[in-house]
Formats: structure tokens, sequence, C-alpha cells
């Protein structure tokens, strides 16, 4: 199979970027402005992409399904972004970035493209100040950073705790630019409903005007997907409301490979639910485990008598607590990995020692920081023998000036006040490593369509570390797809517009128009967030932090049953030629309803544990992930023949030249 | 709890809208006001009714994309909160809740409680940007050393969610807090200053173009931003756009 | 464009509001030092004071040229703030059913074309009054003979008959008493305001600048409005 292939130049690896730049063909600027790209989704893979593209001479469409690309999910990103800057003069380096990222996620995503990804990083950063983005800076007006996920370096740059925010803002403002001059025409509030393929190639898309209800045909000489990942599979995530798989999934069922689908991050530090009528998980910055202590009760009668309201956290001693992970990970305590604290999370919650209502939940403590900020503070400010009230109270402004924004937010949703009594936090689902299949060019196995952002299978193998989202998204769509597209699109200068009516737009269209009408038609009882609810619980019990061979059989089936009953039994409202938010959440839906097959299906066959797959059947005697380099040091991109459950698996094989593959150890 | 609401409903942008009521039961106090709109609508569904349009997104209180004007105020009675952050415990068993969209000729009504804000998007189109490529070879982003005090500002400028309150809370329907924020942004880095004058005349105009309304400094639109966007921006807007007019 | 963005554009029509407002506001200053002359005990010296001054002030070519400014900004602010009225109407055609500016926003701030209007009122019948009555009306009784001999209208007196008159005297106190409460809410938000529009803002000195405007807002529209009552209460009868 020739259009299964990495491309992955050859030579040594800190040269490939280069000389593949080198010898790509190059698109004259007269011909660029014959030559039509769409891209779909407007986040910080979409919007760069979108604003070079159109900046290089192309035509450009964007697509997004909120009213504006401003409003894309890419701006709920707190933290921050890394890049090989090392102006801290801490060590930091290109090379350095590119290990932490591949040994971060497990030995399982591509060398070549990880190190290119920390190659540009450092041109992120130059190009968002370039366009204005204020990041935060020191008294000398020189950037500042900070060190974040457990990293050695401090390598972030960061925005107070929007820097998602701003990023996304720099890439809209460079979009806003290129709509100025009419080289981008943004689609917002719109949907992609199936890409249209001619040839064997992607030649344009079917999209939904989400106002009109309108069915539109838009060709192009190449579709960008950048659509973002697929969390919403588990109906809780962090992720934004309208998050959805939809159009990699179209393109999947079209001929790309979905690559890794069981590779899901959970994030440690998120509020916990409160109850069924929760719509959403809210983030708490993973910046909070520099400082707060994580524990549960160490006795379950403690436990048990929290739940019931009975005894407060306060109460209970230092000796009645157990703070597990600096019992499980002595070198890095409360800062290990994301996947691991989960992990450690779960384990505790499923034997009894859970803390809310639910018992699914663990404390965060900043009692012990807030007691050594306020000694801090009085020695700095020269008070002797202060008292035990003064000290604290130094110490909640301390940290007041630290996390004074996500206390704030935490006590408006939970309604307690973090300062007094502890956190209480659970993991849930918030990144997709998995994702639709490219190649070093950021192609998928569909010639002229490629993608990027999240919606690729990514270079953060199988767990992604702490701002390398922002940095990816950013580095795909600003300094790689540009580059590499011109080597496909090189062959299109003569090919003239497409037209949209042929044969293949009408059956594509067609096929839609059906699908949707069948939704409004189907006029069961059951509401699309009913089926929703129903996915999430069996994704979230059965494929979430741990799975077993025997859960993820159940799952398959019982995600195959509901998808039969969704069919039958949505109930959609309303009409297709009016705007209608339940027909865009039932198309969603019945796609994760596909996916969510196939994730299972992965996960089963994936037997191993690495990153955020974790297998029970598969761990070292005290409970850790027990990878199998020898049989599954590959990437798995299925290929859809017109079931997930007949998915045919194609392997790409991961070869490390530049690195010594380890057993990733936090001990 | 057991709530009253009394919601717009508009078929489409062509039709004409009414308030209407509805009960709700079960509302816990822990639910967001969205998550109670969400209960609303599944009620709705089940008796076979049009659900509510409104729209909302991250529900986290970034992405901008909710937008209720709720008891006569943007984003209800909270201050510092979009309306995915208000919480139930925020009312009363017994209380009845006007909900309406946003109102401004500038943001028209699409359906029920959604409105169009793409005019806030031609307002940056028009000049909320610094003109520079993505090359990739600007020059290194630290030769360009930036007053921490002049950074922060323009952060707090830039925290900006773009959900239209300033416009809903303001008796003019002003949209100068948004296009002060984008120009101070922009007016206080040193990247920026070099097309300032530029930026700040085109904005305006197309704001105006918008059919905004002016501004009469109530300071209403500070109030209820739920960012804390400080009238300041307005003033540094006015200033930059008096320099650029008599140059 | 420069040059139509300083006539047409929204921040024009504030700065051209705020300009002329701070300029009123030095007017009234000037007004009031006149006027508190008024306050001196009834003699032929106070009222030759007077006389002289409003001679000085309506014949003074330097003043002249003052004089007209004031009326410009007046007229123009009032127009000015006519147009923004009616734009700012506009851009609301449809209203809510609940709105709860009180919430968000002072009373003052938000009627300032209310205020304005009741202002433009007094200000048309005050001038019917003292200064048409000087310029144009008659010399009918109250006749002032000027240092060089000249005879013109006795304003002085004319003011102070006004105040102290049995039947209206009072009623003319208070009505003038009201004006003077319209421009003092007026003025609490205008001062602020108006160096606001100028893109006068600093946190430093935001503070001052508020605290000023009140105490100008509640100051000098007070010392106007004590006048009247003044005259018609404590000042000896002519």
């Amino acid at each position: 199979m020739g259009i299964f292939e990495s491309n992955a130049p050859k030579g040594p690896l800190a040269e490939k970027w280069t000389s593949h730049k080198n010898s790509i063909d190059l698109v004259n600027p007269a011909n660029k402005r014959n030559i039509d790209v769409i891209v779909v989704g407007t986040g910080l893979a979409g919007g760069s992409a979108a604003a070079t593209l159109a900046e290089l001479g192309y035509n450009v469409k964007t697509f997004c399904y909120q009213d504006s690309p401003r409003r894309a999910h890419s701006i709920a990103a707190q933290g921050g972004i890394n890049a090989a800057k090392n102006y801290q003069g801490d060590g930091d380096s290109v090379y350095r970035l590119f290990y932490d990222t591949v040994k971060g996620g497990d030995y399982r995503s591509r060398e070549s493209n990880v190190y290119r990804l920390a190659q540009v990083s450092g041109n992120i950063i130059d190009q968002c100040v370039a366009q204005g983005v204020p990041f935060a800076r020191e008294y000398g007006g020189l950037l500042d950073n900070r060190s974040f996920g457990g990293v050695l370096v401090s390598r972030t740059f960061y925005a107070k705790g929007q820097t998602g925010q701003q990023l996304l803002l720099g890439a809209y403002s460079a979009m806003n630019r290129q709509i100025n001059r009419g080289k981008i025409q943004a689609f917002n509030r719109h949907e992609m409903l199936d890409v249209v393929k001619v040839d064997g190639k992607a030649r344009g898309i079917i999209a939904r005007n989400l106002v009109t209800g309108e069915l539109e045909r838009h060709s192009a000489h190449a579709v960008v997907i950048a659509s973002g990942g697929y969390g919403n599979v588990f109906f809780l995530s962090t992720n934004a409301m309208g998050s959805n798989v939809t159009a990699s999934w179209k393109i999947h069922k079209k001929g790309a490979y979905f690559a890794n689908p069981c590779f899901t991050q959970i994030h440690p530090t998120c509020i916990p639910v409160s109850g069924d009528h929760q719509s959403k998980l809210t983030l708490m910055s993973e910046s909070l485990r520099n400082d707060g202590r994580i524990w549960v009760p160490k006795k379950k009668e403690d436990a048990e008598a929290i739940r019931a309201g009975k005894k407060k956290p306060t109460e209970l001693s230092e000796e009645e607590r157990d703070y597990y992970l600096e019992r499980r990970y002595p070198a890095f305590g409360n800062l290990v990995p994301r996947d691991v604290a989960s992990r450690a999370a779960k384990e505790r919650c499923d034997a009894g020692f859970g803390v809310n209502k639910t018992g699914e939940a663990v404390y965060l403590d900043f009692s012990a920081a807030i007691m050594r900020y306020g000694k801090e503070a009085a020695t700095t400010q020269k008070i002797s023998n202060p008292t035990d009230a003064k000290i604290q109270e130094l110490g909640k402004e301390v940290v007041e000036a630290k996390y004074g924004n996500l206390f704030q937010m935490y006590e408006k949703i939970v309604d307690q006040n973090p300062y007094e009594t502890p956190m209480m936090i659970y993991p849930a689902v918030h990144y997709t490593m998995g994702g639709v299949w490219v190649d070093y060019n950021l192609q998928t196995t569909i010639p002229g369509c490629y993608a990027i952002g999240e919606a690729n299978f990514s270079d953060h193998g199988a767990n992604r570390l702490g701002a390398s989202a922002l940095m990816q998204g950013l580095a795909d769509g600003y300094f790689v797809l540009p580059y590499t597209i011109g080597n496909y699109l090189s062959n299109d200068i003569r090919t003239g517009k497409i037209p949209t009516d042929s044969a293949e737009f009408d059956a594509a269209e067609t096929e839609v128009r059906e699908r949707l009408e069948k939704l409004i038609n189907t006029k069961g009882t059951k509401s699309v967030d009913h089926f929703h609810k129903i996915l999430g619980k069996i994704m979230w019990n059965k494929v979430g932090m741990a799975r077993n061979a025997e859960g993820l059989t159940e799952a398959i089936k019982e995600i195959q049953e509901l998808r039969e009953e969704f069919w039958k039994d949505v109930r959609v409202p309303g009409n297709t030629m009016e705007m209608n938010a339940e027909l865009e959440k039932a198309g969603r839906v019945a796609d994760f309803l596909e996916l969510g097959e196939l994730f299972a299906k992965d996960a089963l066959h994936r037997k191993e544990s690495c990153g955020g797959h974790f297998r029970e059947e598969y761990q070292t005697e005290e409970g850790e992930a027990l990878r199998d380099d020898e049989n599954f040091m590959y990437v798995a991109a299925w290929e859809y023949t017109g079931n997930p459950a007949d998915a045919i698996l194609h392997k790409e094989d991961l070869d490390y030249e530049n690195i010594q593959v380890k057993t990733r150890s936090y001990k | 709890m057991n709530l009253t609401l009394k919601i717009w409903r508009q078929k489409n942008a062509d039709t004409k809208g009414k308030m209407q009521t509805y009960e709700v039961s079960d509302i816990s106090a822990d639910m967001s006001f969205l998550e109670m709109m969400d209960v609303l609508n599944e009620q709705l569904i089940e008796k076979g009714d049009e659900p509510v349009a409104f729209d909302h997104d991250c529900r986290e209180g970034i992405c901008g994309s909710c937008n209720l004007q709720i008891n006569g105020e943007p984003h209800g009675p909270d201050r510092g909160v979009t309306t995915c952050q208000l919480h139930m415990r925020r009312f009363k068993d017994g209380d009845t809740i006007v909900i309406e969209p946003f109102r401004a000729k500038a943001f028209p009504v699409i359906k029920d409680l959604v409105v169009d804000r793409s005019s806030f998007d031609r307002i940056q189109q028009a000049g909320g940007y610094i003109s520079v490529n993505t090359s990739g070879n600007t020059q290194d982003a630290n030769s360009i050393p930036v007053e921490k005090e002049n950074a922060d500002m323009s952060f707090y400028a830039a925290t900006c969610i773009g959900c239209g309150a300033c416009v809903a809370a303001c008796k003019n329907a002003s949209a100068m807090l948004f296009t002060s924020a984008k120009v101070s942004q922009f007016a206080l880095l040193p990247q920026g200053e070099v097309e300032a004058d530029r930026r700040v005349l085109q904005m305006v105009e197309q704001m105006d173009k918008e059919g905004f309304g002016n501004c009469t400094n109530t300071g209403a639109c500070e109030i209820e931003c739920p960012k804390g966007i400080s009238l300041e921006n307005i003033a540094r807007m006015n200033r930059e756009y008096l320099k650029a007019s008599v140059k | 464009m420069a040059k139509s963005a300083l006539l047409k554009s929204s921040l024009a029509k504030k700065y051209w509001m705020a300009f002329t407002g701070l300029f009123l506001c030095l007017f009234l200053v000037g007004h009031l030092l006149g006027n508190l002359q008024l306050l001196l005990p009834v003699s032929e010296t106070a009222k030759d004071q007077f006389n002289e001054y409003a001679l000085f002030m309506t014949t003074n070519p330097a003043v002249k040229v003052l004089s007209y400014l004031t009326y410009i900004s007046i007229i123009f602010h009032a127009i000015d703030g006519l147009m923004l009225t009616i734009h700012n109407r506009k851009a609301r055609p449809q209203g809510y059913v609940s709105f709860k500016p009180s919430t968000n926003s002072m009373w003052s701030s938000r009627n300032m074309g209310i205020l304005g209007s009741i202002i433009l009122a007094f200000i048309i019948i005050h001038m019917s009054m003292f200064w048409a009555e000087m310029k144009f009306g008659g010399l009918d009784d109250t006749i002032y003979t000027t240092a060089n001999g000249e005879e013109v209208k006795d304003l002085y007196t004319l003011t102070i008959k006004t105040f102290q008159d049995a039947q209206y005297g009072l009623i003319w106190a208070i009505a003038y008493g009201f004006a003077m409460l319209a421009i003092a809410f007026h003025l609490s938000h205008g001062f602020a305001s108006g160096f606001q529009s100028l893109g006068v803002n600093h946190p430093k000195y935001n503070g001052f600048i508020r605290k000023l405007g009140y105490a100008f807002s509640v100051l000098v529209p007070l010392a106007f409005a004590v006048i009247p009552f003044y005259i018609y209460f404590v000042l000896e009868k002519i």
C-alpha cells in the first residue's frame, strides 16, 4: 500500500526537516491564486493553517460550527506552551524537548515528527510575540517561563491561566487579516458533513449551514481537517459541548485510516461530577499539583463518614491521611505524569476511599503549602514568632496570588472555600492522542486530505505532556502544513476550479441529506442526550482509565446494540431546514456511536499498557503499566470497510534510532 | 427547586417573537444555569415541543458563546461570570426568571435566544491584528522587550471573550468596550504601535457602520463584563483615535 | 479619512460633547463669581459694582468672544447630545422586557438627555429674563446710569426685585433651585465623563478626577442656588 507510508525523509534526524523542505516542490505565487484549500475547524491548528495558507496566496475557505472562529475550544487551554528556547539557560535544547515528548508519550510516536515539532517550537514563540500575543514577562521586559507537568526544565511560556485563549486569538487575528484581504472566506455556523472525493482525491466537502439548514457544496484542491479531538465520546469531558469527531469520522469512512483511537488522556485534576444533570467537566490547571498534596483517608470508615457528611476532611489528623502519590512515587510525588496520577486516584476510589457523595473524588490539599508559604513570608517580612493564624493569613495571600482565579472558579462551581477545606478533584477525559493517521507531510491516506492538530494521531504517542498540545497545533498550522501541502498542490496548478456539479458532489450531498432526514424521520421516543449519556457511561466504565478484555468485549457489544437502538428510537424535533441544535447533536452522537466501537476494538487489540491506555491484565506487581515493545511498538491504523467491527488493522512500525527505549519510571 | 421561566421564543430572523412561560421542576442548586436550560429542553422534547435554542459551547466561561440576558442583566445577577458559570444556587424555589437574547441592532436575533454577533468579527477584521507574516522568520521573541506593566495591561485587555455582554448591558448598545479592548491590547505593545493609527481609525469606522450606539460613559459595560475589562481601555481608544485623527 | 473622522465618527461626537461640556464648566465658574456679588448687602456700591460688571460682560470685546464661544458651546452641546440620543435609541430597536440598569450604572449617567433638556429649558427662560432684558429690553423703571453717563438697564435691581417679589419671588427661587439640581446631577456624571471621553484616564488620577467632579457638581450649583434664596429670605428688601 503506497499511501500508507510515513514518508519520513531519510538522513540524520536533525536534518530531516530542512532537507525535506529543500526538496519539496513549491507552487509559484501566480499559480497559488488558482488553488483553493478548505480548512475545517478554526482552532489553533486550523486557524493558524488558514492564515498561513492565505498569506502564501492560496484561496482559503474555513469552516467552523461556532458563530466565530475565535470560539474554538483551543481557547480553553490554561497552562502554557512548550518551546525549546532555553531562555532560562537550564540546559534545555531541541533534543531534550524531543526526548521528553517521546518518553512522555511512552514510545508510541514517530521520531521524525516529534523532532520536527521540537525544532519549530521556538519559531512559534517568535511568531506569536510578533503577532502581539501578550505572554507573561519579567520585570526586565523579557519573556517568563515556568516548569510544567514535572519536566526538569522551565520551557513553558504562558499568559496567566489563559494561554490557549491568547494563542487562539493570535491565530484568529492572523485569520482576520487575511479575511480583510479577501484571501479567507470564513463560513461560520457551518458544519462539514462529508468529504467529496473525485478520482480518489479529496476535492471538496458538503457542509450544512447551521442557521438555514441548507446543504452547501464547496470544492477545493485540498481539504484540511483541523476539527480537534473526540473526547466527547465519553459524554462527560473537559471538551466543549460541540466538540465532535464528525469531520474526522467522515473522512475515515471515505478512506482515511484512524490511528490509535484508544490513546486518550484522562486529566487528573478536574472538578468531580456532582450529579446526573452534569453536562461537562471543568479542568483545574495542572499547575495546582505544584503546591497541592493529594490524599484520601487511610481508614475506610473515615471515607464513609466523610461521604455521609458526618466528618470533615479538616478533622482528620496527618496520620489518618494517605498521601498515596507521595507514598507510591517518592521521587515525583504529586508531580507524576497525568496518566499515572489519574490511575492512582481511580485505584483509591475503586478501593472505597473516595470522598464526595458519589465516592469518586480525592482531596487536593493546600494547607501545607499555605503554612510553608506563610512561614517564608513571615521570614521575609521580619515577623518574629508569628502566630499560626498570622502564618496562615500570610500563606493564603501567597496562594491567592498564584492560584486566585482557579480557587475562585472552584468556589463558584462547588460552593466550598478551598482556602479552608481541601479541594476535591477527580480525573476526567481531556485530550485524545489518537486520531486520523497522517504521514510526515500530515497527509491522510486520502490524497489531498490533510489532518492537523488534535485531529491527527499526533506526536504525543500514548500520553501527552502538559503544554504540548498548543505547541503541536500551532506547529502543524503555522510551520509544517503550509510547506508540505505545497508538494501536493504543485501538481494541481493546471487543474483549474473544481466544479461542484459533478456526479461525486451529487452523490455525497444525497447521502448527507438522506442521513439527516433519517434522523428527523425516526421520530422515536428518546432524546439524543439519552443515548449520548449511555454511550458515555459504557465508555467511562469499560473503556476508561483501566480496561480489560472482558469489559472491552462487553463494551463493543453494548455500543453496537445502543447504535441500533439509536437509529430506531431517537427523537429529533423540528426539521432539517432550520437552525436545529438537536439535529446537529444527533449527527455527532451517531458518529460517536461508531467511533466508540472502534475505540474499544483498538483497546482490546492492544495487549499491553502504555501511556493513557491501561490494560489491567498487563501491569507489574506494583500495579504499574507494563509495555510490550516487542509486539506493540507500532501505530495501529484502522481502515474502514463498512462497519467498525470489520475495520482492518494496518501497522506502522516505530523505529527509534536516536533514542533509547526505556521503561518509564517515576518512583 | 421549581421555577417559572419566561423565555423569548422566535422561530427565525424573519418572524416576530414573543415571551413564553414555562415551568421547570427538580432543579438542583448545584446545576449551572445552562444545565437548567438542558433540563427544560429535555422536558420540551419529551412533550414533543421544540427545544429552546441558545448559544453555548465550552461551559467553562472562556469561549464567549453563551449570552443570555437573565432578569434584566447580561449573564445574570452574578459579577465576573458568564451564563454557563452562573449556578442555580443563586435562585430560590418559586422564582420567576426572565430570559431574553442580547438586544442590539447589530446583534439581530437568529432564533429564540441565539443572536448574530458577526459584527464583532467584522470589527476585528477591520484592523484588529498586527500585519506580520507567519513565516516563522520573524525576529527572536526576546529581541522585543516589553515593559511588564504594559505587557500585563495588554494581557488584561486581551482577555475579552467577545460575548457581547458590554453591548447588552449598555443602554446605548455600544460596542466601545469590546473595540477598545482590542485597540488597547495592540497599542500597548511595541509590536502593535507601528500601525496603531490605522488600526484605531479603521476599527472605529467599522464599529460605527455596524450600527452600535455611542458611549455615554455610564460604566455598565465594565460592571457586567464577565472578564472585568476596564473602562480605561475606552479612554485609551479615545486617546489613540484623537492622536490618529489629528495627524 | 482623518478629517472626516474628527467630524462624523462616534468618537468625534464624544470629543465635542466633552470639549464643549468642560468649557461650559469653566463658564459656570466665571458666571458664579459674578453672581456672588449679589450676596453683598444692599447698597449703592453693591448696585454699582454689579451693574458695572454686567456692562463689562456685555460690551468688552474679549468677553464677547468668550460669550459667543459659550453660546456656540451650548448650542453644539445640545445638538450633539440630541443627535447622540437619537443615534443611541436606534442602536436598540427592540428593547428588553426586563432591564435592570440600576444594578450597573448611576441614574444620572443614564439620564443626561433628560437632565440636559431641563437645563436647556432653564437657559432659555434665564436668558429671556435677564440677558434679553439687558440687551433688548426697553429702559423702563430700572435704569442705571453708568460712570460715563450712559443709561442702561439696572440689572441689579431687576434681579433683586425678581427674587424678592412677594407673589412670585419664592417660586422663581424654587424653580431656579430645581434647575441647579438638574445641573448638579448633570455635572455629577458629566464632569468626570468629559475627561474619560477625551482619553484622560489613569488609575492614579481617576479617583481625584471623580472626587473633583463630585465636589464641583455639588458646590457650584449649590452656590448658584443659594443666591436667590438668600435674596428672598435674608437680603434687605429694596
